[in-house]
């Protein structure tokens, strides 16, 4: 099975601040990969650079079998533009914590904008696979309704059918439910339960330790910028080698 | 709470008023305050009557045709300066907010100068241009003398849009700003192009802040205009001094402007007041409470 995602090396400064420290991960196509770990430890940073919403400082990052954001000549790697970054951007949907739906589109003109406006798709195809998409989140009555009408909870599924319908390869879900009030949290869980049973490759970024254990092929502990333990659910969440993890397992858990 | 009973130490006889009328208080105060206000108003109103002003001539001279050319030039004046100063306004606000260094201090320079210098002189440098400057043109391709070029028209037009983008250019710059960066995340996200973002997310929501602003701005251009008369420029006002100049009628003709300029902005007024209420219905649901405020600070 071909890599979805690879990142080798991979090192990201803010100012004198090391977020990133040579990491290095793969993901294989149709993968659930959930990263856990202590605020700042540089998970939602990884993410953010896989769809280079952060630039890196240096190592190198693959998506499909695409360096992204560099172009290599010889022996050097070139910065891409702004429009081949924005094109490299399609392979990717990303779902916010703060769901970040456009505040003056309703719930349908928010889905239809990126398929019309960016893929300059036929509007009269793009409708019914919106309609399709909120039937699937369970929100269809809410399609001519505004974001501030909505719960936390309805936003974020409208945002997770945002990002579908750029017919992504690949999802990115930044601590998707850290931001609900508990009682939404299962609606939006169980709308990414179904997108993962689905086949989608997804990286999800998460403090909700029951839903990795339940849908995770494989989690990663991050933290202070590296990657301290990677294994399947039961390795890391129930029987962690590394101090580190079984502190952060144990203090999240208690 | 449930046993109030228990609590409750004094006779009851006490709260047997509690079935008496209300009576509201009298407010002495307000009707003394109306009563000087009304005689105030009434000793203008008498001293207005009773002064030496024509106001036949004010009826006559208000439909006279030099005074609507200059209402028209009036009008064609706010259009024109505002759209200039619209177009200005953006373009600069971008270039302040560019990551490019000499895009960023060319816009930084332009607002500092021409909102650091008074309007009327702005006006006549550009009027004067020619004295410096003989020819206007890029060399070898076209070449016209300033003077034909710098007419009345030209001159007021570039003196009040060039100011007015100085001032607009602070206005979307402030709107931009107040749009979440998550917005524009998410519109990086789904592949949006800088340009396209700017179109699409940042300006639409940027209009429910810069919409009250410019909206008294276009009000403050509508009077504005009425510097240019000291370039010869034949809006309404300079019109009615050309009148006056004549007929000696210096205040009925002053009255008559200033009843047309009420009646523009009164107009403008209404206008604004629909357009906002267009912005916040269609942007404004995101927060109630945030609108309410930009809505109700209009006029």
């Amino acid at each position: 099975m071909s890599a979805m995602v690879v990142a080798v090396d991979v090192n990201k400064y803010f100012g004198p601040f090391h977020a990133l420290q040579n990491v290095s991960l793969e993901i294989s196509h149709g993968e659930v990969l959930c990263i856990i770990g202590p605020s700042g430890s540089g998970k939602s940073t990884l993410l953010r650079c896989v769809n280079q919403l952060e630039r890196i400082d240096s190592g190198a990052i693959w998506v499909d079998d695409e360096l992204v954001g560099f172009r290599q000549e010889g022996n050097k790697l070139y910065e891409l533009t702004d429009a081949e970054i924005s094109r490299q951007r399609l392979a990717s949907g990303m779902v916010f914590q703060r769901f970040n739906l456009f505040a003056h589109m309703t719930v349908l003109e928010n889905i239809v904008e990126g398929p019309v406006i960016v893929q300059k798709r036929a509007k009269s195809s793009v409708i019914p696979e919106a309609m399709a998409l909120l039937e699937r989140v369970g929100l269809a009555d809410k399609k001519d309704a505004y974001p501030s009408e909505l719960s936390g909870g309805q936003q974020q599924r409208i945002a997770i059918a945002r990002a579908l319908a750029m017919q992504p390869k690949l999802m990115l879900f930044d601590e998707p439910t850290s931001a609900l009030d508990p009682e939404l949290v299962g609606d939006v869980l169980s709308v990414m339960r179904d997108l993962a049973t689905s086949g989608m490759t997804m990286i999800v970024v998460t403090h909700e330790l029951g839903f990795a254990r339940e849908v995770a092929h494989r989690v990663v502990f991050m933290d202070r910028g590296r990657i301290v333990e990677t294994g399947t659910p039961h390795d890391i969440l129930s029987s962690p080698k590394e101090k580190r993890t079984q502190d952060f397992i144990a203090a999240v858990l208690s | 709470m449930a046993n109030i009973e228990h609590t409750v130490s004094v006779p009851p006889a006490k709260y047997s008023i509690a079935h008496l009328k209300h009576q509201p208080r009298r407010h002495y105060g307000r009707w003394l305050a109306a009563a000087l206000i009304i005689l105030a108003l009434a000793m203008i109103v008498k001293a207005f009557a009773q002064g030496q002003i024509a106001w036949p001539v004010v009826g006559q001279f208000f439909t006279a045709p030099a005074i609507l050319a200059g209402l028209w030039n009036t009008i064609l004046m706010t259009i024109c300066a505002m759209a200039l100063g619209l177009v200005l306004g953006v373009v600069f606000a971008i270039m302040i907010m560019s990551p490019n260094p000499v895009l960023k201090y060319v816009a930084v320079f332009y607002i500092w100068f021409f909102r650091g210098t008074p309007l009327l002189l702005q006006l006549l440098l550009w009027f004067n241009l020619a004295l410096i400057f003989p020819t206007l043109g890029i060399p070898g391709l076209f070449e016209m003398r300033t003077v034909d070029f710098m007419t009345p028209f030209m001159a007021t037009l570039l003196g009040l849009g060039i100011n007015q983008g100085a001032y607009t250019a602070e206005v979307v710059r402030g709107g931009i700003l107040s749009v979440d960066n998550g917005q524009i995340e998410a519109a990086k996200v789904i592949g949006m192009t800088r340009l396209t973002m700017l179109r699409r997310i940042v300006l639409p929501q940027a209009m429910r802040v810069i919409i009250p602003p410019v909206g008294n701005e276009v009000i403050s251009m509508v009077k504005l205009t009425s510097v240019a008369s000291v370039i010869q420029y034949a809006e309404i006002l300079r019109n009615a001094q050309a009148v006056y100049y004549a007929n000696n009628r210096v205040m009925e003709l002053l009255i008559v402007s200033a009843i047309w300029y009420l009646a523009v902005v009164t107009i403008l007024s209404i206008g604004q007041h629909l357009l906002e209420k267009h912005y916040s219905k269609s942007l404004g649901r995101r927060t109630g409470k945030r609108t309410e405020p930009a809505a109700a600070e209009g006029v």
